[in-house]
């Protein structure tokens, strides 16, 4: 099994040269280093690491799994997995109007009850705001969540989602991988698809692990 | 010359064989418990250290936030049962003043802007005490810092250099620690050198001073080595 | 407050029109609390440390069976800022207490042979406790002068048999040495000494250096959150060498 070198933080990576120096890194002058334990990624537009574990950082557009934490009068605390908190706010979760004055608005979201949303503002204090009127964005009924390392999620999901859809479609599941690192998932084989993701997890940075993946699923009943 | 007039340098030779400026046998290990963000184990020796991570994290209560900052928090420990005469569990002076200059060790390596209002808790934990315990300490925090995926500018590398019996050494293990003319312990930023801890006691002039500095930069460059082959060789075999 | 000063600074100059290298004035009393050994007050600029000595007959360590003992201890008490706050002493105190013990015990400052009375078994234990009454920066400084002022001051109370004649004297403390605690501080590459409370906030890092009389080096210790190179710690300790030399001098 091959691996792509790895870089310490504080590792010199390349030198600037008109590019951008992306999340991981950091630059003095023309110099552009390491700023987490991680894959480095240098093409002509871009330096950048990928870091090989770490906790969820939001980022607008992010696309995440949230569990509902707290009802407010105007909108939802929503936990993210991050150490965060993010925040719903009523005209964001709900298309129809509502009297607030009158309604108990645990009867859409209450505390407990996973969603799909998207991060829709982060300010520069690190308050998030979710949003769920973006095409994808619903309540998830029953099934289950787990959490893995969100740096992983990307190859979990695989190039233009080809990961992903093949677990979905050799496991028969639903399953949706939010960025901040927690996937849900409902259906009759859930272990196989937990141990194709786990499996993902553990060796997320080793080339050849599409083979293995199919190999691993090729034999779900 | 030890408290009880045993030498401790005999024809060059320290009493654990050892040259002067040679280290002790050093052990590290990363990702050794799995609760944890990030972990790390490190041996110097008969100095055996863990060091866990947890965080960034939401930090409670609310007043101890920094709206545009992270915090970082370190405990250092040592167990009852890591030295000879057991220690009574719980903080003492000498922990939690190492508590605080092993904190202010490690944190300008690392990214707090990034995270304000939440917080970085470290944990050093000394499972068997044979001098230096502070520095592996250090090391061992740096290491699991560094496997929990905490943005850093740099790894921190620390270690202890003294004078027994009037020779100038590197990695003092207890005895020599507690015999000792002069004993300091240092850390720094591993790449750009630049020193974050700084401790000496003992009693010596300026020109001997400068070169115990530059004896303990030296060897922090050799543990660093270690430090980068157990990140790099983690995730290298499956 | 902080950037103004940080901006001065950088031109060599400071909030009080000091010079970098330049100390407030000092003003040491010597035993100002009575039923003590030994005691000083001790005032740089506005801050202000009261240390005091006691002795007690203890029993020596296993393995300095025919030596005194020294213990220091210091209270950050409430009284001396808005930032102090009652209880046990928070790591502040610890390690200011910690690093004024090591500039004592390293130095050999208390010749602790003098201090034996029955080998093995009776010993005097010098007990030094530092008060800060109040905090306007540089504690560590004010608080080991004091210390050194205090036990230049002590006396060994006489022994009837078991009993300790308090109030009637025997001989000085052996005191051999005087060791003197400077701090100096790194603001951008300036070096600067004596930081008053407003100037503590910017200095990231400082070194606490304490010298012997014949210049000796005895303790280190690097504090804040800052970086040093090898280099400036080496322009630091010439700073605090000279600088000792005239501290000394307050306490002759």
């Amino acid at each position: 099994m091959e691996i792509k070198e790895i870089v310490l933080p504080g590792e010199l990576i390349a030198e600037k040269k008109g590019r951008k120096a992306g999340r991981g890194t950091y630059f003095e002058g023309e110099k552009v280093f390491a700023g987490v334990l991680g894959i480095p990624r240098v093409d002509e537009n871009e330096i950048s690491v990928m870091p090989l574990s770490g906790v969820y950082t939001p980022s607008i557009e992010d696309k995440v799994v949230g569990i509902i934490q707290g009802v407010e009068i105007s909108g939802w605390t929503v936990g993210i997995n991050s150490p965060y908190l993010a925040f719903l706010p009523l005209s964001e979760g709900v298309s129809e109007f509502v009297d607030t004055q009158r309604t108990d608005i645990s009867r859409f979201f209450d505390i407990n009850d996973i969603i799909s949303c998207k991060i829709s503002k982060v300010t520069k204090n690190k308050t998030i705001q979710v949003s769920m009127r973006s095409i994808g964005s619903r309540k998830l009924y029953g099934g289950i969540t787990i959490k893995v390392t969100p740096t992983k999620i990307p190859r979990i999901i695989g190039k233009g989602g080809s990961m992903i859809s093949l677990i979905k479609e050799k496991t028969g599941c639903e399953i949706i991988a939010g960025q901040n690192g927690i996937v849900w998932m409902r259906g009759e084989r859930k272990d196989k698809a937990i141990e194709a993701i786990m499996t993902i997890e553990r060796e997320s940075h080793t080339i050849g692990l599409t083979e293995k993946i199919e190999k691993l699923l090729g034999e779900v009943v | 010359m030890s408290e009880t007039g045993e030498k401790l340098i005999i024809d060059g030779k320290r009493l654990d064989g050892r040259e002067p400026e040679q280290l002790r046998p050093i052990q590290m290990e990363v990702k050794i418990i799995n609760r944890a963000n990030g972990s790390s184990l490190v041996n110097f020796g008969g100095t055996h250290a863990i060091a866990s991570v947890h965080g960034p994290r939401a930090l409670f209560p609310r007043w101890m936030q920094e709206s545009d900052t992270g915090i970082l928090r370190c405990r250092y420990n040592m167990a009852p049962f890591s030295v000879e005469d057991r220690k009574s569990p719980g903080p003492d002076r000498r922990s939690v003043e190492i508590s605080k200059v092993a904190r202010l060790a490690i944190e300008p390596a690392i990214f707090l802007e990034d995270f304000p209002k939440a917080t970085i808790d470290v944990f050093i934990e000394v499972l068997q005490a044979d001098g230096s315990t502070r520095v592996t300490g250090i090391n061992a925090a740096s290491l699991a810092l560094a496997d929990a995926g905490v943005p850093m500018r740099d790894l921190v590398t620390a270690c202890s250099v003294g004078k027994i019996d009037g020779v100038l050494v590197a990695d003092l293990n207890g005895k020599e620690d507690n015999n000792s003319e002069v004993d300091m312990a240092l850390a720094m930023l591993s790449t750009k050198k630049k020193i974050t801890l700084l401790q000496m006691d003992g009693s010596v002039n300026k020109e001997e001073l400068m070169i115990l500095l530059n004896l303990a930069e030296k060897s922090c460059e050799k543990i660093y080595e270690i430090q980068k082959k157990v990140l790099k060789e983690k995730y290298k075999r499956i | 407050m902080e950037r103004y000063a940080l901006e001065l600074i950088e031109k060599g100059k400071r909030i009080d029109g000091r010079k970098l290298e330049e100390f407030r004035p000092i003003r040491i009393k010597r035993d100002i609390s009575q039923k003590a050994e030994g005691s000083a007050s001790v005032k740089i600029g506005e801050t202000e440390v009261i240390a005091g000595v006691k002795l007690k007959i203890g029993e020596p360590y296993s393995d300095a069976k025919d030596q005194g003992i020294l213990i220091v201890n210091a209270e950050f008490t409430p009284l001396a800022s808005p930032d102090f706050e009652s209880g046990p002493p928070g790591e502040d105190a610890v390690e200011l207490a910690r690093v004024v013990d090591r500039g004592l015990r390293e130095s050999k400052c208390i010749d602790l042979e003098k201090l034996c009375i029955v080998p093995g078994e009776k010993v005097w234990t010098t007990f030094v406790d530092i008060h800060i009454i109040n905090h306007q920066g540089n504690l560590i400084d004010a608080a080991a002068l004091a210390s050194l002022a205090a036990l230049l001051s002590a006396k060994v109370p006489k022994l009837d048999g078991e009993d300790i004649l308090r109030g009637d004297y025997d001989r000085p403390l052996p005191v051999v040495f005087k060791p003197i605690n400077i701090t100096v501080g790194k603001v951008g590459e300036k070096f600067l000494v004596d930081p008053i409370f407003e100037e503590e906030g910017i200095l990231n890092s400082k070194l606490s250096v304490s010298v012997r009389d014949d210049d000796n080096i005895c303790a280190l210790q690097k504090q804040g959150n800052g970086e040093l190179t090898i280099e400036d710690i080496g322009k630091m300790v010439d700073i605090a060498i000279e600088k000792s030399k005239e501290i000394r001098k307050l306490v002759e």
